[in-house]
């Protein structure tokens, strides 16, 4: 299976769940709002060049936004992490290791702790923008960052149960391949 | 031109990421209502914000005007004052008019004009007020001048078609009636020639207890200005046990040095009041003559 055409189903796979499932349970409590769909975005090929990642980023967010009726508000914090990951793997990942030896991050290629990092910074931009966007003002300080945390972490959740109820096969590159 | 691509080009991503934040932001703000409300009102505060700033620096232009017209209006009020008008007693008087103040001027005794001092001085011991009202505007000698505040600041003494000249409270010749609020002594007013911020005020009785900060006003008989109007407060009381009056240093309201709007009093029946005390002592002279 190609890479594109695994990506198209992953994008459709997160947006539906992330609509259909996530959005569609009946609300844990006020400050916690499980999102997973950015993983898809975590989740691309290394070798994507940071125009196309944007571009990417900011078409995933346009669709579950065209779904949430918010347009522009998962868009922007898509862009902003599509915008942030390659640096996040710069620091996070010797170059001529990794990212050469495989397609994409997961906790196998990166290894768990890097890959921890990776999606932890990430999920903070993405929530912590989000939420800035869509208060449009820090509030009462308390709140922002209780909801942060705790949207955070179910974030955090969701992804590691991803990772391992689903664990992906990397095949390891080599020259002669 | 070749340094603005190659800048360009070096941040080539980070330019596309402003781009799609841009774009997102104008969805997030176009097509939410709530954001749409909220970023209109953040706009609105900002710009409110800075028409303000703008208005503070716009309305220093603007003062001048301003001023005039609270001058004027001041002017308009104060003649509409019901102490500028010396009512016989009506119950001697059985004609009901239905305007409650006689518009044909038979009784009115005090007609106010406002007038913009032109040129003035403290620092010398005769000092003048020029302001720009004139005979053609209706000023003539003996009028009273007081300042915005209804301080007394002098008397017209000269007039030209269209300047009067004043001869100020600060003038060594200047005399003036005054009364202590408090006890409503008469004393007079006058001026050292020294310091152009206190005036002198002898002639109130040591029965008087006069303290520091008892308000000055101008005397009931004056024939020039209204009676009751501030001339100052005491500054100090001079020590003079040779004497059964006081001497004390007033300070005064007007302040001499910024004057710039003023009105001008006209007391109305002041010819009528003259030519009575005239009359009167011509009487008596002849009175007397017979009995020589």
């Amino acid at each position: 299976m190609s890479d594109l055409l695994k990506n198209i189903i992953r994008f459709t796979f997160f947006i539906l769940v992330q609509w259909f499932v996530l959005f569609k349970i009946p609300p844990l409590h006020r400050f916690i709002v499980p999102y997973i769909y950015y993983l898809f975005i975590l989740w691309l090929p290394f070798y994507i060049p940071r125009f196309w990642l944007l571009v990417i980023g900011f078409l995933t967010g346009l669709s579950l936004d065209y779904f949430t009726q918010t347009p522009g508000l998962h868009a922007a914090a898509c862009v902003l992490i599509a915008y942030i990951r390659p640096f996040i793997i710069n620091i996070l990942l010797p170059k001529d290791t990794s990212e050469f030896n495989y397609r994409e991050p997961s906790p196998r290629t990166m290894g768990w702790t890097p890959y921890a990092v990776y999606v932890l910074i990430l999920t903070l931009f993405h929530h912590s923008y989000m939420l800035l966007l869509e208060w449009l003002s820090f509030g009462d300080f308390i709140t922002f960052a209780v909801k942060l945390i705790a949207t955070t972490g179910i974030s955090f959740l969701l992804i590691f149960t991803t990772e391992l109820l689903f664990p992906r096969k990397m095949r390891y590159r080599t020259n002669t391949a | 031109m070749r340094n603005i691509f190659l800048f360009i080009g070096r941040y080539f991503t980070f330019f596309i990421f402003l781009v799609f934040q841009v774009l997102a932001l104008s969805f997030l703000f176009r097509y939410n209502k709530y954001h749409h409300a909220v970023g209109l009102g953040m706009t609105n505060e900002l710009t409110g914000w800075m028409n303000s700033k703008y208005a503070n620096v716009d309305n220093y232009f603007h003062l001048k005007q301003e001023s005039d017209r609270i001058h004027r209006i001041n002017d308009s009020l104060i003649n509409l004052l019901q102490s500028n008008f010396l009512n016989p007693d009506t119950a001697t008087k059985f004609v009901q008019d239905s305007i409650p103040y006689d518009t044909l001027g038979h009784r009115r005794r005090y007609l106010w004009r406002d007038a913009e001092v032109v040129s003035n001085s403290v620092n010398s011991e005769r000092n003048y007020i020029q302001i720009n009202r004139g005979s053609k505007q209706g000023v003539k000698d003996n009028m009273g001048v007081l300042n915005s505040d209804l301080s007394l600041v002098g008397i017209v003494v000269n007039t030209s078609d269209n300047f009067s000249q004043v001869m100020s409270l600060l003038h060594v010749k200047n005399n003036v009636n005054a009364i202590m609020k408090k006890s409503g002594n008469a004393g007079t007013i006058s001026w050292d020639g020294k310091n152009p911020l206190f005036l002198t005020m002898t002639g109130v009785p040591k029965s008087d207890s006069v303290v520091r900060g008892d308000t000055v006003l101008t005397g009931t008989y004056s024939l020039s200005f209204p009676p009751l109007k501030m001339i100052g407060r005491v500054a100090s009381i001079v020590k003079d046990n040779s004497s059964n009056f006081y001497t004390l240093r007033i300070q005064t309201a007007a302040n001499f040095q910024n004057l710039q709007h003023v009105f001008v009093v006209e007391n109305l029946q002041s010819v009528e009041q003259e030519k009575l005390d005239k009359e009167t002592r011509k009487k008596i002279d002849e009175l007397k003559k017979p009995a020589r």
